[in-house]
């Protein structure tokens, strides 16, 4: 199982407590998160399905490669944080 | 007169009412956040507002109580590109044009015999149609993939935006928009297909070749006069430009003062004559002139102008007015404007004297009537 945990700062605006999926890259895990949590997908995702650009992906620590289509592996596990970016100081 | 207006601002949503002690904040939403723009939809009540998240996106909500609360309703998104089609790129920077969701910038109703109706305009230039009270979205796809749309670029923002969208209320498939900067576009067919209406219009802001081309235009906010929808105003980057033909031609009005850069622009509801202005120093100070804030008010089609000051701020004042940020009621005496700095103004008297609302909003997008 792979752990997903969101920052506290889109608690705000959707819903979005920590839960445990399956799937073997960013791509396969976003998409059972919002599978049980719709609103949420675009909060994190653009109408074209990649990461927001205020938005960033941590796998164990360590942010995401591909931002467009969500291609890094996930190793079963895993603990993935949805962040926000600090922008604007 | 309405005695009750919305005021779309950086840091939220603010309802301004109307009672026996004057003007005051009456309900407030979305503090904190965006506010990129509001429509209090006068056919069945409701209240639509787009909310600009700095890092989650843009939003679009609804009220049908009024404003005293909110619910998120779909937001207009861009379907999938193609495989086969490319992305454009900027004429001039070296940057793609997305394919989502920017910036939510413009919202108007249908009809008054199709409620439910929503016309949309967005960042990076994608008109969207609601036909179930944003419970759904489509994009335009006639007037996304017209072909000048490679040559459209950004003014203020990077990618080229739809601030302006007039419908008809003579027949609702008649429809002119205002692109920055991509000129003005007019559909007969509800969409179906468009033409580029900028005849007349100029951009000192290109070389001299390019200062004709229709769809390279910079009109900051173009608007009809609903009771005579053939007269159309725009405050454009290099002017004020009136049409009397439905669009097809624009003429330049000369008269303005005290200058010609401005964003907002409102028309009399009946009176296609009566328009108002909001003058500044032209594009690269965008301040009032001499720091006094004033209107610029014609009565006769353009000929002439009065500078309104009684009432503004005359003193080392920076206020800038955004496009969406003048209206005027369905009465045409009621007027309201806010600025970049927070202030807010209204008239009861078509701008001869102006009172103060707030000085100490955040920086204002739009200001709206709620019709009477």
């Amino acid at each position: 199982m792979i752990n997903v945990a969101f920052t506290d700062n889109i608690q705000r605006h959707v819903e979005c407590p920590p839960c445990a999926v399956t799937g073997s890259n960013v791509r396969e895990v976003l998409d059972a998160v919002f599978e049980t949590n719709a609103k949420a997908r675009g909060y994190v995702l653009d109408d074209a399905g990649a990461v927001r650009k205020h938005m960033n992906v941590f796998i164990n620590g360590a942010q995401i490669k591909d931002r467009t289509n969500l291609s890094d592996p996930v190793p079963d596990g895993a603990s993935v944080y949805i962040m926000q970016a600090l922008s604007g100081g | 007169m309405s005695d009750q207006m919305f005021v779309a601002t950086r840091k939220g949503l603010f309802r301004i009412d109307r009672t026996g002690s004057g003007w005051s904040v009456g309900a407030t939403a979305f503090l904190g956040d965006s506010v990129t723009m509001v429509l209090p939809d006068q056919r069945d009540g409701s209240v639509y507002a787009a909310v600009g998240h700095g890092h989650f996106g843009a939003k679009m909500h609804r009220s049908t109580d009024n404003g005293e609360s909110f619910e998120e309703i779909a937001t207009p998104a861009y379907p999938e590109r193609p495989e086969n089609v490319e992305p454009i790129r900027h004429p001039y920077k070296d940057m793609e044009i997305p394919w989502s969701l920017e910036l939510i910038w413009a919202l108007e109703a249908g009809g008054e015999d199709e409620t439910g109706v929503l016309w949309c305009g967005t960042l990076p230039g994608g008109l969207f149609r609601s036909g179930d009270h944003g419970a759904s979205w489509q994009l335009n796809e006639s007037l996304w993939n017209e072909p000048t749309r490679k040559e459209w670029f950004g003014g203020g923002y990077d990618y080229p935006g739809i601030h302006s969208i007039c419908v008809d209320p003579r027949d609702t498939n008649h429809i002119t928009i205002g692109i920055s900067c991509g000129g003005s576009w007019q559909t007969n067919d509800g969409g179906d297909t468009w033409v580029c209406r900028s005849d007349g219009m100029y951009a000192e802001y290109m070389p001299p070749e390019m200062r004709g081309v229709g769809h390279i235009q910079d009109p900051h906010r173009v608007v009809h006069c609903p009771g005579h929808p053939d007269a159309l105003w725009t405050q454009h980057h290099n002017g004020v430009f009136k049409s009397i033909d439905g669009g097809r031609n624009w003429s330049d009005v000369t008269a303005i003062k005290p200058s010609k850069f401005g964003f907002a622009v409102a028309v009399h509801p009946y009176d296609p004559n009566i328009a108002w202005f909001v003058p500044a120093v032209k594009d690269e100070h965008r301040i009032p002139v001499d720091g006094k804030v004033v209107v610029a008010r014609t009565r006769d089609g353009g000929h002439s102008f009065d500078v309104l000051a009684e009432g503004l701020p005359q003193t080392h004042a920076y206020d800038l007015v955004f496009r969406h940020a003048l209206d005027v009621d369905e009465t045409g005496s009621r007027l309201a404007f806010g600025s970049t700095t927070g202030s807010l103004w209204c008239t009861s008297n078509q701008g001869d004297s102006w009172e103060t609302i707030s000085a100490n909003l955040p920086p204002i997008h739009a200001v709206r009537f709620v019709g009477v």
